[in-house]
């Protein structure tokens, strides 16, 4: 896939959100570049997950503006996109792997469905192409292909992960964003489902936003660092600048708390 | 050679003869008149009007007796004959507070103006199989009259108003745009509450009392207090454009039920309690109780409340609540299906003489 | 059965012509010209209950109460035949509230009203074809809101609909929907055809005749012009075919239509007859029968 390099995938600005009279979201703005990966941190309660919903259109912003740069349709504002619109100008472009993977798979279906959905949704209609695709991607999240007409419900919970990132990434989308995908899995799993990520991420030059709340994922996998609280973008930087040398207090007692977030 | 089968519209003919010959039973047994059904079954007949969504006591009665007791199919047959009615307008809102009360009683206070009235009810009644009823109901007599004489006034101060002073109970909704009307215009979702009421008024009691049952039972409950339930006979008014002002046509028996559920507040509103609301033609309480808990339960959006049980599913309710859609579907299955079977059966055997050949070569 | 030549001027019991108020069949007629206008597309309509069951063809029959007038002759079939007893059932309602010519003859027929199957008989332009229809929507299978379906189509997402075919394939190496097979038509709505077996999806395409479908539980009513395209749905490497029968019509000889399979005996011999009662009943007339 070729990118341009000069124009950022994704800029937020001035973006804001309540509900109610509880304020999630002040004056968020970031962006970020084709082949980046850029690390959301913050306890619960942040507004971590919610800025990512809100980029995915889940949710809708009372202020501000999510620019998506398309692959054909210029700059488009996320924010104010019908969804027809959103279906026409991102298509498969956006993906958003959930924290539970059951979540993000239709279950019932086998494996090989579940990631030839977006091909077919894209347009194609060869059956054998749809399966030979969705054959490779499994071998590329190292789930074993004669699995492929197997319903995930009988997987494991990182095959799942894996699979829903197969699903994701199939169309080769500009931005993906990610929740927590290592939440939930136990350490071994973790460490291999982050392996797995930085090879796919470097090999398909993605540009990822991706929440945690896991500091050691975010030192593995982010090229960029943004540190929330109570809705504010309180420290941003290059990761292990901010990790080795944090200048807010809130970031220092991040990293210098041995507890979890 | 083979002939195939013929005969269908004599064979239909003849099932017709054997319902009615069974309808009229064993002919030494007096018949059952219009008159006695509508009389003496008259809850069966509320009923039939209510889902029938026909207020006409005489033809539900007629209903009953064509479909020999057979409720389900009785609605059906109003409801097809109310089809053919042309309508030539619409009433005035009703005013349910002016009701000549038959019957009133509220579980929130124990006494409230103008007192509780239990009208004619079974509930306090033991259920005990009255054989004497074998013989005859007893006739008329002095006590009777003097029953019928002590009915209860108009004009009774409708509950709620007490809550609504205070500012204790969540003001009644006001139609700020025309009414929806399911009989005009297919219901489409999400629906709002009027087209959602209809669809209730006329829905399956027995569907509407289980789904009420579970919101009673933890399937997304809601606190219900019976705040009022009042029976009895309504002025129904039409504006005649001619005359441009209102003129009372005649009467309908009605039973409402106002529910007090769960008290609400939010970010602009303080504390106040909800409403849930249930009406049905005649003396139909357990319906216009049912109903009232399966609105309130719908209204969980409005509220903020989490969707997570049936009784809170508005297109899982109203798609299924209506017995005349639900009874055809489910009885639609004994009409022939087997040109669809011949093709299933043709694609089953493909698939098994596939496995077979598969199995033979290995 | 042949065509009875009972055309009244009056009807039965005081009811309006077919029945219907003609305030309804305004208000139907407006659905079926939006229907007609968007191919494929499904078109809600505030049906009425009928003297027949919601099941027994009650979208048919409030179509066919719209379009049909003093000098149409009706054809009324159910699982192909005109003697099955829904179909004599239909047949009687409309003699007896609209007096028009009935006939079993599909060559005779100005209007025609279905269940399950399409006349082996090409039709023609000017007939018009009425089909009953218990689930209007394709994707019902896939996701029972409705609040979803009409958004998967406003989008035109059938993406997820190719699914099911897929995993047919995988699993059966074919696509094994024997009937109600999805269709896209006009290049643009996914429409069910209705449970016709599948031998009788091609004869929707670029048919001649005009093609309307009522749902009458459902409230919906969709349309196919004449001579519009109706693709039913398959892969590139797995394009839609319909297969043949290994048995001939017992009766006519018939090699090409869909045949009824008859237990004869308790040692479960079988027949097959056309289940089209008019086609094998031509073909035999014509001197074709064994």
């Amino acid at each position: 896939m070729t990118v341009d390099l000069e124009q950022p995938v994704l800029e937020v600005r001035g973006l804001a959100k309540s509900f109610g009279d509880r304020r999630v979201l002040s004056d968020i703005a970031l962006s970020l570049w084709p082949g980046e990966v850029l690390a959301i941190v913050g306890e619960s309660g942040s507004g971590k997950t919610t800025l990512l919903r809100a980029i995915d259109g889940q949710l809708a912003p009372d202020d501000g503006e999510i620019l998506f740069h398309s692959r054909n349709q210029g700059v488009v504002d996320l924010a104010t996109l019908s969804e027809s619109q959103r279906r026409r100008v991102i298509g498969n472009d956006l993906g958003y792997v959930h924290q539970n993977p059951r979540d993000g798979l239709r279950l019932d279906l086998s494996a090989g469905a579940n990631i030839g959905e977006p091909l077919l949704q894209a347009g194609m209609r060869h059956y054998g192409r749809i399966r030979q695709v969705a054959a490779d991607w499994l071998g590329k999240v190292e789930i074993d292909a004669a699995r492929i007409d197997e319903p995930p419900i009988r997987f494991s919970g990182g095959m799942q992960q894996r699979l829903q990132i197969a699903r994701n990434l199939v169309t080769e989308p500009r931005l993906v964003l990610m929740d927590e995908p290592t939440g939930g899995l136990d350490v071994s799993v973790q460490a291999r489902l982050l392996d797995l990520l930085r090879r796919l991420v470097a090999d398909l030059d993605l540009a990822v936003v991706i929440v945690t709340h896991d500091l050691g994922v975010a030192r593995l996998l982010a090229d960029r660092l943004m540190v929330m609280q109570a809705g504010r973008i309180i420290e941003t930087g290059l990761t292990d600048q901010v990790l080795d040398d944090p200048h807010q207090p809130y970031t220092q007692l991040l990293v210098s708390s041995v507890l979890q977030l | 050679m083979y002939v195939a089968v013929k005969g269908g519209e004599q064979a239909i003919d003849a099932a017709h003869d054997l319902v009615a010959k069974d309808r009229r039973g064993n002919a030494a047994t007096p018949e059952l008149s219009v008159a006695q059904v509508e009389q003496q079954l008259g809850l069966a007949v509320d009923r039939v009007m209510a889902e029938g969504a026909l207020y006409d006591r005489r033809l539900a009665a007629l209903a009953i007796k064509q479909a020999a007791g057979d409720i389900v199919e009785a609605i059906f047959l109003l409801r097809a004959y109310r089809t053919t009615l042309p309508r030539f307008g619409a009433s005035e809102p009703l005013e349910t507070a002016k009701m000549a009360v038959a019957r009133r009683i509220s579980a929130i206070f124990k006494d409230i103006p103008g007192g509780q009235y239990l009208g004619p009810t079974f509930d306090y009644s033991h259920r005990l199989l009255d054989f004497a009823l074998e013989e005859g109901d007893r006739s008329p007599s002095e006590a009777d009259a003097q029953v019928e004489a002590a009915s209860g006034p108009d004009h009774l101060l409708p509950v709620s108003h007490i809550l609504e002073r205070e500012g204790l109970i969540e003001p009644e909704a006001v139609a700020d745009q025309p009414v929806g009307d399911i009989t005009r215009t297919p219901p489409t979702y999400p629906a709002d509450r009027d087209v959602r009421l209809q669809a209730l008024a006329r829905g399956d009691e027995g569907f509407l009392l289980s789904l009420a049952y579970s919101t009673q039972r933890g399937y997304g409950r809601n606190h219900p207090f019976a705040g009022e339930i009042r029976s009895g006979h309504v002025a129904v008014e039409i504006v005649p454009p001619e005359l441009g002002f209102a003129i009372t046509i005649g009467e309908v028996e009605l039973t409402e039920c106002q529910m007090v559920n769960q008290f609400k507040g939010s970010a602009d509103k303080p504390p106040q309690f909800t409403r849930g609301y249930g009406l049905a033609f005649g003396r139909s309480e357990r319906k216009a109780m049912a109903m009232s808990l399966v609105d309130r339960a719908l209204r969980a959006a409005e509220f903020d409340e989490e969707i997570s049980a049936p009784a809170q599913d508005e297109e899982f309710v109203l798609s299924h609540a209506d017995n005349v859609e639900a009874s055809g579907f489910v009885q639609h299955l004994k009409l022939p299906h087997y040109v669809d079977f011949q093709a299933e059966l043709d694609v089953l055997r493909r698939l098994r003489d596939e496995v077979d050949l598969q199995e033979a070569a290995e | 059965m042949n065509a009875s030549m009972a055309k009244a001027d009056t009807t039965a019991g005081g009811y309006n012509f077919a029945y219907l108020d003609e305030q309804s069949k305004r208000m139907i007629r407006r659905a079926i010209l939006k229907a007609v206008a968007i191919p494929g597309y499904q078109v809600p309509f505030a049906g009425r209950e009928m003297p027949l069951p919601y099941g027994w063809g009650t979208g048919g029959i409030q179509v066919t109460a719209s379009v049909i007038g003093r000098d149409d002759i009706l054809k009324v079939i159910d699982q192909g035949a005109d003697d099955t007893t829904n179909a004599v059932s239909i047949r009687k309602f409309f003699a007896k509230t609209a007096g028009v010519r009935t006939t079993t003859r599909t060559t005779e027929a100005s209007l025609i009203q279905t269940r399950h199957r399409i006349p082996e008989t090409p039709l023609k332009a000017g007939q018009i074809i009425v089909f009953q229809v218990p689930i209007p929507e394709p994707l019902r299978w896939l996701e029972p809101r409705e609040t979803m379906t009409r958004r998967m189509h406003a989008l035109a997402d059938y993406g997820p609909m190719y699914l099911k075919l897929y995993e047919d394939i995988a699993r059966f190496g074919r696509i094994t929907t024997a009937y109600d097979f999805p269709t896209v038509v006009n290049g643009r709505y996914l429409m069910s055809p209705s449970p016709i077996p599948r031998l009788d999806n091609p004869k929707l395409n670029r048919s001649p005749a005009l093609q309307l479908f009522g749902a009458g539980r459902e409230k919906r009513i969709y349309a196919i012009p004449p001579h519009t395209s109706v693709k039913s749905l398959d892969f590139e490497d797995h394009p839609f075919e319909t297969e043949g029968w290994s048995h001939l019509c017992a009766r006519c000889g018939a090699a090409d239509s869909f045949l009824d399979e008859l237990v004869i005996d308790d040692r479960g011999t079988r027949r097959y007859v056309c289940s089209d009662t008019d086609y094998c009943d031509s073909r035999v007339a014509a001197g074709s029968g064994r």
